[in-house]
């Protein structure tokens, strides 16, 4: 900058020194508007982190602590407790995790290593645009067209399958009502997909050819090189982009409320009904009369916020970690 | 014999080495076609569902009461208010924040951080930006209005164009800045004269991601637009936008309602996907 600056000055034999105030003037105009932009992104973040503690702050204080770990949700008697809804976003990020994880990887494994040339460019952006499609698609998709298909035809046949079976029997105990935990944790893996994929597959493309090659010349087969050489070197980037798929599944809203039946409790059952944070707060915040009840809600969204603020940010840190490595 | 037991060994590790590996590239193809195959059962859906109550009462009736035919025109008028507006807002504030991370402050602590935040704010849970925004405005005006639907919406728009114009510029090569500087230019017409032009396509891209992102954004709206059954073009009032809609209609009990939830999915994927391969053009035709 006062290089620039000292440029400037030394040019000004020529210049008018009208032109060149002007240029000092607009000079400090786009320093100080691209600062304040900054700043104000900053700031909020910290309207909504402030926001969200001032009007959770009469749930926290009537409730306490057990807020975080009571069932009970009544809107009648004003009982209000987030334990049912935290269950819920963790079991179906949980059940999104354990599908999607492996296919991403696959998914990736597929685009760097066995992918045709000329199919690698569709294929990366046709996942890619599954990014791209709205919640309230996969949301109304859900309802419509998976909930039915695994109600008649997967459900009965988990139910069948596992009853009987210690542990197992119980957690897959049916009736088979469609929509539940288990559906939203299924459109959830199919939306956390892209986020995965496309985070692992440009973390595999870091690795240096000279050393898959090399370990290609001592005879390690495809899966050894992506096993020992790839996934090893890219470990960091591999787990950051899983946080950052985790972070958009706790928080997502749409797709969820659809499928989850909205049921404010703790069933045993992956197969039943439940509710999450998000769902709860898009269902019930237009409904809430009372202030102790829409202090409670938002207590629900802080919650949440300090959840995904905490997994986003480890996401963020490990693939910082990684792209300085990249750059040395 | 021991060079003959030596030779089966290796078969057999050979052979189990061999099999596995097949299994996990039929795995890897498996896993590809169907997130591939999902892709399309899902846009099949939405044709198959959506094409059919595509019609030009859609485009000039406004949405039903239950139980009879209409239309989705103040739901599209809503949704295109509100998604400029968030892009009115969000952009500029963008674009200079960018500016700012990738020309002035690079390596400054004020950048280092607004980028963390910034990567965390754009895949923050956008329902915790609706409840946000309730607080801070619908709150304060005491009633929900399609300006905080907007705000909501700009909210959602700023932490991509920040994203993309930081990158974008940091695509600039410093010798152009450089070369700028050394005529004389002031810093002001380096970066509005030569880091712009160079990284115009992919700005614009940015801003065409952010646009498509929100088109589609429901939870945000909720309780911030909230929705209107009517017409309405007074920004101080409750305004319909698409995705509530879709919400609402989809869960209802009335086939005519359904039907127009499936065909404003439809016009809400359309929009997105042709906003998407139009920015995909957009920034591969540029840097080539």
């Amino acid at each position: 900058m006062n290089q620039v600056a000292s440029v400037a000055s030394y040019s000004s034999t020529n210049v008018s020194s009208s032109a060149l105030r002007r240029h000092t003037l607009w000079d400090a105009v786009l320093r100080n508007a691209t600062r304040t932009a900054a700043i104000t992104v900053l700031l909020l973040l910290s309207g909504v982190i402030i926001t969200l503690i001032d009007g959770s702050w009469l749930a926290f204080k009537t409730f306490g602590f057990g807020f975080l770990t009571t069932e009970k949700w009544n809107p009648v008697t004003e009982k209000f407790g987030a334990l049912a809804p935290i269950y819920g976003t963790v079991v179906t990020s949980i059940i999104a995790m354990v599908i999607g994880i492996p296919i991403s990887i696959g998914i990736a494994i597929f685009i760097t290593e066995l992918c045709p040339r000329a199919l690698k460019r569709p294929i990366s952006t046709a996942i890619e645009l599954l990014a791209g499609i709205p919640s309230i698609i996969y949301g109304i998709w859900g309802l419509f067209v998976l909930a039915p298909f695994l109600q008649l035809h997967v459900q009965p046949l988990i139910i069948s399958t596992f009853e009987g079976v210690p542990f197992l029997g119980s957690l897959f105990a049916g009736p088979p009502y469609g929509i539940g935990v288990f559906t939203a944790g299924i459109i959830l893996s199919i939306m956390v997909l892209p986020y995965i994929t496309s985070v692992t597959r440009d973390v595999f493309e870091t690795v240096p050819p000279t050393l898959k090659e090399s370990a290609y010349a001592l005879g390690c087969t495809t899966w050894e090189v992506v096993n020992k050489i790839v996934l090893p070197f890219t470990r960091t980037g591999v787990i950051g982009g899983i946080m950052l798929g985790l972070g958009r599944a706790l928080g997502e809203t749409m797709a969820v409320t659809f499928v989850i039946g909205n049921a404010h409790r703790i069933s045993g059952s992956l197969l039943a009904p439940g509710t999450t944070i998000s769902a709860t707060i898009a269902n019930e915040f237009t409904e809430a009369e009372s202030a102790l009840y829409s202090s409670s809600l938002v207590a629900l969204g802080l919650l949440l916020f300090v959840i995904t603020f905490i997994v986003l940010a480890c996401a963020r840190l490990m693939l910082y970690r990684l792209q300085q490595k990249a750059g040395r | 014999m021991a060079a003959q037991n030596l030779q089966n060994l290796d078969m057999a590790m050979y052979n189990r080495r061999r099999v596995l590996n097949r299994a996990v590239m039929v795995l890897a193809w498996a896993a590809a076609l169907s997130g591939i195959a999902v892709l399309a059962f899902i846009l099949l859906t939405l044709l198959v569902r959506g094409v059919g109550g595509i019609n030009l009462a859609v485009f000039t009736q406004t949405t039903p009461p239950p139980g009879s035919a209409g239309g989705l025109l103040n739901a599209i008028f809503g949704s295109v208010v509100m998604t400029m507006l968030g892009t009115v807002i969000g952009t500029p504030i963008g674009i200079l924040a960018g500016t700012y991370m990738a020309e002035y402050g690079r390596a400054s602590w004020l950048s280092t951080v607004v980028r963390f935040i910034n990567d965390i704010l754009l895949s923050a849970p956008s329902i915790v930006i609706g409840l946000f925004v309730y607080e801070v405005m619908v709150v304060t005006m005491g009633h929900f209005s399609a300006w905080a639907g907007g705000a909501a919406l700009a909210l959602l728009v700023l932490p991509v164009v920040v994203r993309t114009t930081e990158d974008m510029l940091l695509l600039v090569p410093d010798g152009l800045r450089e070369a700028a500087s050394s005529l004389g230019s002031p810093r002001w017409l380096v970066i509005s004269k030569v880091c712009y032009r160079a990284a115009r396509a992919g700005m614009l891209t940015g801003v065409l991601l952010a646009v498509a992102r929100v088109t589609g954004e429901t939870a945000p709206l909720l309780f911030t637009a909230l929705n209107n059954q009517f017409m309405s073009t007074d920004m101080n009032a409750p305004m319909a936008n698409l995705p509530v809609v879709i919400f609402q209609f989809a869960l209802s009990p009335y086939p005519e309602w359904q039907k127009l939830a499936w065909t404003g999915a439809l016009l809400i994927t359309l929009t997105v996907l042709i906003l998407n391969i139009v920015a995909r053009t957009l920034s591969t035709s540029k840097t080539k």
